[in-house]
């Protein structure tokens, strides 16, 4: 197991990192690395790597607890169940076409907007706030449905994440009909 | 008053130009199809990844390989775990 916290900051992510004292690698992503190199627009967003290195589950919702399921509607079961199986070799791998077939691909604007989200990153390393928060507002113009740039950005923009700003932008996106999560259909 | 300066940064690197010189490598970016965030009231530009590059290595199912720092800021690559299974997992504090 890899995990990775796409935060602005190691210290955003230091206190779970610290209580839970994982034994597998704890990375922290400032930059949308990962998020870049895997087209993650949420999280948390889970994949599946096999021993040689290929994707065989594609980006998809999974919780480890069921402590925001009554929020979420997601349980943790369904994906724990398959992992074991797949991990104990008991569960055949999805078929590659099939993984091709659910996965999200990005577009122009999924890259224009973590260019936007790059410059204003670096912007805000730099003291330069003001500045930082127009190139989060446009990378969030470009890829409305890219939360890790729309809800990521909120603490380097004075905005609570978990406050009024992300219920408003949570509602809306809603309201336009529109899933907050999208785990894979199966 | 010295020239103006132009910060590019790409692919995490971060070079400081003259105006023209920068201006220059923008447009080369342009040409080669990348996406690229400019503030010219700062001077600064980003640039990033076609869209095209990152869509194909995914199709290809060949996991990309990452390097990133843990709390003490040694660095981990995804290649480090090959011949294992890899549940991988981004998650957030917010």
């Amino acid at each position: 197991m890899i995990t990775v916290a796409i935060d602005k900051s190691a210290d955003d992510a230091r206190p779970w990192i610290e209580a839970a004292r994982p034994a597998h690698p704890s990375l922290i992503d400032t930059t949308h690395t990962l998020a870049d190199r895997y087209n993650i627009v949420n999280v948390p967003t889970i994949l599946w790597i096999d021993e040689r290195g290929r994707i065989v589950r594609p980006n998809d919702v999974a919780f480890g607890t069921d402590t925001f399921k009554s929020i979420t509607g997601i349980a943790a079961a369904g994906h724990l169940a398959a992992l074991r199986a797949w991990v104990r070799g008991e569960a055949a791998a999805i078929p590659e076409a099939r993984v091709r077939a659910l996965q999200t691909l990005p577009t122009d604007d999924d890259q224009r907007a973590r260019a936007e989200f790059g410059l204003g990153e670096w912007l805000f390393r730099e003291g330069r706030t003001q500045a930082a928060a127009r190139h989060f507002a446009r990378a969030g113009e470009l890829a409305p449905h890219d939360f890790t740039i729309r809800r990521g950005t909120m603490p380097m923009r004075g905005m609570d994440p978990m406050g009024q700003e992300f219920r408003e932008m949570r509602g809306a996106w809603a309201k336009a009909g529109n899933p907050y999560y999208r785990p894979l259909a199966e | 008053m010295s020239e103006r300066t132009f910060t590019i940064i790409d692919d995490g690197r971060v070079a400081v130009l003259g105006a023209r010189e920068g201006a220059e490598a923008l447009k080369r970016a342009e040409a080669e199809g990348r996406p690229v965030a400019v503030d010219p009231e700062e001077g600064a530009a980003y640039l990033g990844a076609p869209a095209r590059a990152r869509a194909a290595a995914l199709a290809s199912l060949e996991a990309p390989d990452f390097t990133l720092p843990d709390l003490d800021g040694r660095l981990h690559s995804l290649s480090e775990h090959r011949g294992k299974k890899v549940l991988l997992v981004a998650y957030a504090s917010w």
